[in-house]
């Protein structure tokens, strides 16, 4: 048996490499690794008080009032797109679900699952991209988990926010409240959110610049219900578009809706671009756009407000709630006929012919 | 965009609508073979603003609704293949085979990807060459041209792991199968616009003569129909029948020489079974023997295959103008978008899904089995 020499003076024990290029299963693994990720790439970007206590849960100051509470998963792919990326659709996403019952949107949680492999540099560009669209919209993010899954299990980042806001007296906007007579107003262009995901996505060279809409859009409704009290409906089209929430609304009011198609606002290069793919604006998802529908005698000044907001400038109105063929969408199309809307079955599918 | 505009001109559409009910004395029954004029039909409310003497009947130009079962049935079971990646167009993926869609195929492990062009399938294949992958060559001579370059292309390269599972066919024969079949109601043909900027009319001239039949080639925008309209309109009321192009700004008489050129390279014309029609000669498309080695069908062995068509499905005799939607007996009962038991159910330009939308606004006589989908 030979003797092994051992170089006391020169010998160091092998720690393990702390600063990974790329997330390993250990940054979801509780230990030290995971609350290095947290250090070093969470509580920077989102620092505020309440997170900052890092407890098993946050204690929050909440204003007298009703509370609103959402949540949504955003698993987007790719992660980077022109005009932002996940992690502003994380905080925009739910912080418009809040608005669109009329709630000031004042804290949100952000539960991440990682994919073994995902660049922490990429991961610190999500973070700090929801950062800074936490502080756009106001909100604090003060609390979060991270679980990391191994390669292939994941699409690289996955997302889930929860929020809750507080709601002013009164009553509230909400599906079932649309009436035969009301007016339905979108606040600016459909379809530049989906049509941009699918043009980077599918890797089709539009020769344009489409851009995401993605943007928080309560200060936008707060300047709307300064103005009125008689908002029936608030909806962010996202999936599905604009014809799946008015489907939504007509089905949960019992009313039917009448669109002018000439009237509904869509750029060009989207237009073009669904008409290359054989799709409809209309079914096309949006991040950053709302339909109202809102009482006749206010629907001048709602507009006006719209179109007076940075959000709001293509705001249009597009039609209006009839109490015929309740339950349907139906639009006049540009010939003067008309069409029906139904709601989709699974996802608009790009046509052969 | 402004082009395309000028072809959706309400006050154009209200003078062509004008001269049509000048000239209409009598019923006529038209036929738009193609499934994109179909759907510009039903997308800009064409039919409503039609006099009532003039009857749509929706043809067998649907590609998604042609395309028979058993050639479904062979791409869930290529598909479901361990060591394959199966590329098709969107619209294909909800299409019922016998007893599942690619979707499900694709929920239960399959790599099912959508593409937009064979070509982004063959790319595919050369940046995965441990995969075969396979493209779903289906359609009229429209969507050929670039399937046939897809495979010319990859036998050029030398890529081996490429192939396609064919379904092609040919308008001109559907033409004669329809005005040959005794229960015909069809007087004049809407020609499909996008396959004669391929193929050009010239195969046109004897079928007009054959069956004394006005077939006019047409476009897809709001005016291009109803200027196909107007002109058949017109050639029936003069007892004429004769070819004429109303889409001369894109088709012309010879057609696409170079595109030809390559679709008489890479297939052969064989017989061919339409889902819901059955077997029309020398309609269809198949690989010609040269590149026989890139068919998927004879590289992937998928056994024999039964396939099982709803016995209550009508949407043949839709096809073929025999029956309306409405007419069959599983319309808006066991047959709904949400549960379809053809292809024409399934995409909402299809002759029932259409029906079925407008119907529940419409006045029509629909008995539902279930709620309206927007109800529930």
């Amino acid at each position: 048996m030979s003797t092994v020499e051992i170089d006391l003076e020169n010998w160091s024990c092998p720690l393990p490499l702390r600063d990974y290029p790329r997330v390993v299963l250990g940054h979801g693994g509780g230990g030290q690794l995971s609350a290095e990720l947290i250090e070093n790439i969470f509580l920077p970007a989102f620092r505020n008080a309440e997170l900052l206590t890092l407890a098993d849960s946050t204690v929050l100051n909440v204003p007298p009032g009703r509370l609103a509470f959402s949540t949504d998963s955003y698993v987007v792919n790719p992660l980077f797109f022109p005009g932002g990326s996940i992690g502003e659709l994380a905080v925009h996403g739910t912080v418009n679900d809040l608005a669109m019952s009329g709630a000031r949107p004042l804290y949100l949680s952000a539960a991440f699952i990682l994919e073994e492999g995902l660049e922490i540099k990429l991961l610190a560009a999500i973070v700090e991209r929801m950062a800074r669209a936490a502080r756009e919209a106001n909100v604090h993010i003060v609390t979060g988990d991270t679980k990391v899954v191994e390669k292939g299990k994941a699409d690289g980042c996955f997302i889930t926010t929860a929020g809750i806001g507080i709601l002013p007296e009164g009553p509230f906007p909400a599906p079932f409240r649309a009436q035969p007579g009301d007016i339905v107003l979108v606040s600016g262009t459909l379809g530049d959110h989906g049509m941009t995901i699918m043009s980077v996505r599918e890797g089709l060279d539009f020769q344009t610049t489409l851009e995401t809409d993605s943007a928080p859009l309560y200060d936008l409704v707060a300047a709307m219900m300064r103005v009125s009290t008689e908002i029936h409906v608030l909806r962010d089209p996202t999936r599905g578009g604009a014809a799946s929430s008015l489907n939504e609304i007509a089905a949960a009011s019992k009313v039917g809706i009448q669109l002018e198609e000439t009237a509904v606002p869509v750029r060009p290069q989207v237009s073009a671009a669904c008409e290359l793919l054989g799709m409809d604006p209309i079914y096309v998802a949006n991040e950053g756009k709302l339909i109202a529908i809102v009482a006749p005698q206010d629907a001048a000044a709602v507009l006006a407000v719209m179109k007076a907001h940075p959000l709001g400038k293509n705001s249009a109105k597009i039609g209006q709630i009839t109490s015929q063929h309740p339950g349907m969408v139906v639009a006049k199309t540009s010939i003067g006929a008309t069409r029906i809307l139904p709601m989709q079955i699974g996802e608009q599918l790009p046509r052969i012919c | 965009m402004k082009y395309l505009e000028e072809f959706r001109d309400a006050k154009g559409v209200q003078g062509l609508l004008a001269e049509i009910r000048r000239l209409v004395t009598r019923p006529w029954n038209l036929m738009e073979v193609c499934g994109g004029q179909t759907h510009s039909i039903i997308r800009n409310g064409i039919d409503q603003l039609l006099p009532q003497e003039i009857r749509l009947i929706h043809g067998p130009g649907c590609p998604v609704c042609v395309t028979p079962l058993v050639a479904i049935d062979k791409a869930l079971a290529i598909a479901s293949l361990p060591n394959v990646t199966f590329c098709s167009f969107g619209d294909m993926l909800r299409v019922p085979g016998s007893d599942k869609d690619l979707f499900r195929v694709k929920s239960e492990g399959g790599d099912i990807r959508i593409v937009y062009s064979p070509l982004d399938a063959l790319k595919i294949a050369q940046e995965n060459p441990e995969r075969q992958v396979v493209f779903f060559a289906i359609g009229f001579e429209t969507t050929a041209p670039a399937n046939a370059m897809a495979v010319d292309l990859a036998k050029k390269r030398g890529i081996k792991n490429f192939s396609v599972l064919v379904s092609h066919v040919l308008v001109p024969p559907a033409i004669a199968a329809i005005m040959s079949s005794p229960v015909n109601r069809v007087q004049a043909f809407l020609a499909a616009g996008h396959v004669c900027s391929v193929m050009g009319f010239w195969e046109y001239p004897p079928l007009a003569e054959r069956f004394h039949v006005p077939i006019v080639i047409t476009g897809f925008e709001p005016l291009d129909v109803l200027a196909g309209i107007l002109a058949a309109v017109r050639q029936l009321e003069n007892g004429e029948a004769r070819v004429e192009n109303a889409y001369s700004r894109v088709v012309n008489f010879e057609g696409n020489l170079p595109a030809q050129a390559l679709l008489k390279q890479v297939f052969t014309i064989e017989d061919r079974a339409w889902r819901g029609i059955g077997n029309i000669p020398q309609s269809g498309w198949k690989l010609s023997p040269a590149y026989r080695e890139y068919d998927a069908e004879t590289r992937f062995s998928v056994g024999e295959i039964h396939t099982v068509e709803s016995p209550l499905c009508h949407s043949g005799e839709v096809l073929q103008g025999v029956i309306q939607p409405t007419e069959c007996p599983a319309f808006g009962r066991q047959c709904t978008p949400r549960t379809p038991l053809g292809a024409t159910m399934v995409s909402s330009e299809g002759a029932c899904a259409a029906y079925y939308n407008y119907g529940r606004f419409a006045p029509v006589s629909i008995t539902t089995a279930e709620e309206p989908a927007c109800a529930t």
